[in-house]
Parts: structure tokens; sequence; C-alpha cells
């Protein structure tokens, strides 16, 4: 049991470092993804949307992490 | 579509992946092979080889039942989570934020840890069971890279070579200099390697989602470009409160 709960934390890991950066990019995901199926916005726009927020969350994410070391 | 850019991209970035991922699981190895023994080191990297064959010989074929648009969407998804950590790390190590890996360093905590169990019976079995730890979570990521820059254009082939190219080549380092390569820029790589893979993910996630990039496959450029110099200013700018940090804390 213990093998395998390693295992899990050490999968997710590969994917999530600082938490709140993971779960804000699982929700833009999941944003522009539901406006782009419900047409709201059209693929392109949702594409470049999300290279945007991911520019945006990064940047939060570093500001975060310099200023806890202040 | 397949081009030279889209496959000279996803070779560059599985070979320097897997490199970087490589190089670390062969600090553990030559830890304990050196500070140990190599049978154990040998069959714990081995039991970790044969496991992950299995992983690849199972989820392999899988991989080609999924529709092309769910596995780039999918793919794309866990490379944006997947490069955008390693970016974030790379940036604030490059500022000054988070100490640099030092395989030294690592190699030196390996060998103290290994010596101090030295006098258990079990040594030769928790020595190897360090090595196999080591080669299947650093391969685990080598094959997640793998299938990340590979799958999502059918360009697994030549994924797989850029990784198995990095492998030899750490490899043959190793065995030429026999100690830890603490002189690779760990930390350079994977600054290349999060802005190669994040960028993947973008692409793909859009691609997923049906958009269809200005400039097909080149777009994957555009986007890295983007992010590099949003990458390069946000360390421009941390170098400079840090240093102001440092000062401030400085009596």
């Amino acid at each position: 049991m213990k093998v395998i709960r390693t295992a899990i934390s050490e999968f997710l890991g590969l994917f999530i470092d600082d938490g709140s950066l993971a779960l804000f990019v699982v929700i833009l995901i999941a944003l522009v993804t539901a406006a782009v199926k419900t047409s709201i916005v059209s693929p392109l726009l949702g594409g470049g949307s999300l290279l945007l927020g991911c520019v945006v969350l990064l940047i939060e994410s570093l500001y975060r992490a310099a200023h806890k070391q202040r | 579509m397949t081009n030279i850019t889209t496959i000279s991209s996803a070779v560059t970035a599985s070979f320097l992946g897997s490199f970087v991922e490589v190089v670390e699981a062969f600090t553990i190895i030559l830890a304990v092979g050196l500070s140990r023994s190599w049978r154990p080191a040998f069959v714990g990297t081995g039991l970790a080889l044969a496991v992950l064959a299995a992983l690849i010989i199972v989820l392999g074929p899988l991989l080609g039942q999924i529709p092309i648009e769910l596995l780039q969407y999918v793919v794309g998804v866990l490379l944006i989570l997947f490069g955008i950590r390693w970016l974030r790390k790379a940036i604030l190590r490059a500022s000054g934020y988070i100490a640099l890996h030092d395989e030294a360093k690592a190699f030196a905590a390996e060998t103290d840890a290994l010596q101090r169990q030295a006098s258990d019976r079990r040594a030769d079995f928790l020595a190897g069971l360090t090595a196999f730890k080591a080669v299947l979570l650093e391969g685990v990521e080598v094959v997640f890279i793998v299938i990340a820059v590979g799958a999502g254009n059918g360009l697994l082939g030549y994924a797989s070579l850029g990784a198995a190219a990095a492998c030899v080549l750490v490899i043959v380092l190793g065995l030429v200099i026999h100690r830890p390569l603490s002189t690779v820029p760990e930390n350079t790589l994977k600054f290349v390697v999060g802005l190669m893979l994040t960028s993947f993910g973008i692409f793909w996630t859009g691609e997923g989602l049906g958009a269809a990039w200005p400039g097909a496959d080149l777009a994957i450029l555009g986007i890295m470009v983007i992010l590099a110099v949003v990458a390069f200013v946000a360390i421009r700018i941390l170098r400079g409160t840090y240093a102001a940090k440092l000062e401030a804390n400085t009596p």
C-alpha cells in the first residue's frame, strides 16, 4: 500500500510543484475548453487565451515565490 | 502535418529532457556502485529497466487506440503542467531564489546514506533498491517525455531516438570520466526543455481543441519565442530583486 502511495505521489510530483500554479493551469484549461466547446470563442482564440493565461499564471507564481522569500 | 521543424523540436526536446533525467539516475547508480558494489547497482538498474519496458509494452499499443485529437489534448494538458513546472524552477534557480542542482552534492549525499547502511544485513538489498528507485523514477519521466513529445504528432520513433541518444551519451561520458556529471549545465537544459515542453503543450492543447494555428507547426517556435522572452525578462527582474534582498539583509 505504501509503495502504491509513494508511486502515486511521485507521479503527481512530475506535474505539480507549486500546487496553486498547477490548480490554476487546470482551471484555465477547463475554462478555455468550455468556452471553445460552447462556441463562445473560436478554437484559435482559445489557443491564444491558453498561451496568454499560462504566461500570466507563470508570472504570478514566480512573483509569489519571490515574495515568499523576502 | 509533420515537417523538419516538428521532427527536430521533438528530437531535441526528448534528447535534452532525457539527458537531464539520465544524468540524475546515473549519479545514484554511480554512488551505489562505488560506495557498495556494482552488483546491486546493476541488478537494481536492470530490474527498473525491465519494469519500464513492461510499462511501454503494455501502454504503448493503447496509445494507437486513442483518437489523435483527444491524445493531443490530454498529452498537451500534461505537457503544460510538466513543462511549466520545469520552467518555473529553472527561472527561480537562474535568478538565485532556489539553489542550483548540484550532481556532486547529490552524489555525496547518496554515498553518505549508503555508507550509513553499510553495517545493515540488508545493505546490498537496500543499495539495489536505491538504484532501482532512481532508475524507475527518472525512467518514468523519460518515458513520459518521449510519449508527450512524440505521441501527439506520430513522432514516437524520433522521440525515442532522442531519448536513446541521451542514454548512450550519458553512459559513454560516465564510462570515460567515471564520476558524477556535475559540469552538465543542468539548469540551462531544464530551462530549454521547460520552454519546449510548455510550448508543445500549449500547441497541442490548442490543436486538440480544433485550433488551426497560424503557420501550422511553425507556431510551436512562435509560442517558444514568446515564452522565452517572458522567461528572460522574469529572470532579469528576479535577479534584481534577489540582489536587493541580499543587500538589505547584509549587516
